[in-house]
């Protein structure tokens, strides 16, 4: 009982600083972090990205209805005004930091791709087809020379 | 107004007015009250089309024969149809009316400045797509004895397939011009898995 090694827990926890993103709503799919627990279910959060129209006001929610980042504002004081969470905010680069995680880039491209129009579709669909023929030309090609050295 | 104009009559010392005979009360009532007919409210509106639905427009027709068919509008015709064409060359649908409720429009335009307008007023006509009536002859007793004959299959004429080349003829050179688009009006439109056509754009 003598080694026995203790390591935080490595799941993200609901906690003040945490930035989350919103899941429903008027405010869908942006940033918010959290600046107070109000009770097990629900949360305060402040959303003060100086970004055009990413900004989401100071609100309570539940915590069903946003889902945790990665990344914690470290140090955050308890229930800190939007002013001071505005600057933290800025100094530790949580839009940059979502722009460049491929959780953004994967909604960027989910969104893209449900907005394309009937004619767009049908290129996409065409240009996917060509890219697996020209894949699948390439791997034929591979087996060929492969095939081609005498096997010992 | 003379004739409806009240008299006056005199009776011994006095004398009194008297209405004219058509103003006069009636003498007799119906027992039952006469019913009214309801009067409507609603007027005839001209057709209007929806916004999306621009000449020249590729449209996927929903119903008839040619549904999932990419289509081109050319016209909005008087009598409330959509005039379209495949072109015939790339997708096989004719010179057509279509109703305007079964097409999805698309955003994808396809230039239509090249038509020969006096063509296109000649198929917009309604006398046009009219069925052409059976001689009273044919109706007859000839025709009760071919009945059990199979009627010889219709041709199209010769007017209609020149009338379809003039039109597809400027549309044709229109859709080379763009990558993909005549494969794209060539495949018809066809919901996959997970697609939901009311949450897709066009």
């Amino acid at each position: 009982m003598s080694n026995v090694d203790i390591k935080p827990a490595g799941w993200k926890l609901i906690e003040v600083g945490r930035v989350v993103t919103l899941r429903s709503g008027p405010y869908d799919g942006k940033l918010a972090a959290i600046v107070e627990i109000i009770d097990p279910g629900r949360i305060l959060i402040d959303g003060p990205s100086t970004k055009e129209g990413a900004a989401v006001p100071r609100q309570p929610i539940q915590t069903s209805a946003v889902s945790l980042t990665p990344w914690v504002i470290p140090n955050l004081p308890k229930a800190s005004g939007t002013g001071a969470l505005k600057k933290l905010w800025a100094k530790y680069d949580v839009d940059s930091k979502w722009a460049e995680s491929s959780w953004a880039k994967k909604r960027e491209q989910q969104d893209r791709r449900r907005n394309l129009t009937d004619f767009e579709r049908f290129k996409v669909m065409r240009l996917k087809k060509q890219v697996s023929s020209t894949a699948a030309i390439g791997n034929v090609r591979n087996a060929d020379a492969h095939s081609a050295y005498p096997q010992s | 107004m003379s004739s409806v104009e009240a008299s006056t009559k005199k009776f011994g010392n006095g004398e009194r007015t008297v209405p004219h005979p058509s103003q006069k009360a009636r003498k007799f009532y119906p027992t039952e009250d006469v019913k009214q007919p309801k009067k409507a409210r609603k007027t005839l509106r001209p057709h209007k089309p929806r916004a999306s639905l621009q000449p020249g427009a590729v449209l996927i027709l929903l119903a008839g024969r040619f549904r999932g068919k990419r289509v081109i509008l050319l016209k909005h015709l008087k009598e409330g149809a959509l005039l379209v064409t495949g072109p015939f060359k790339i997708n096989g649908v004719p010179l057509r009316r279509v109703n305007s409720r079964y097409v999805i429009a698309t955003s994808t335009k396809v230039d239509i400045s090249g038509l020969d307008q006096s063509t296109l007023e000649k198929i917009a006509s309604p006398e046009y797509f009219a069925r052409e009536k059976k001689s009273k002859k044919e109706k007859g007793e000839e025709a009760f004895i071919q009945q059990g004959e199979k009627p010889e299959k219709k041709q199209p004429t010769s007017q209609r397939a020149s009338d379809q080349k003039a039109i597809d003829k400027p549309l044709l050179s229109a859709i080379k011009n763009e990558e993909f688009l005549a494969s794209y009006l060539k495949s018809s439109f066809a919901l996959r898995h997970g697609q939901k056509p009311h949450e897709m754009a066009f």
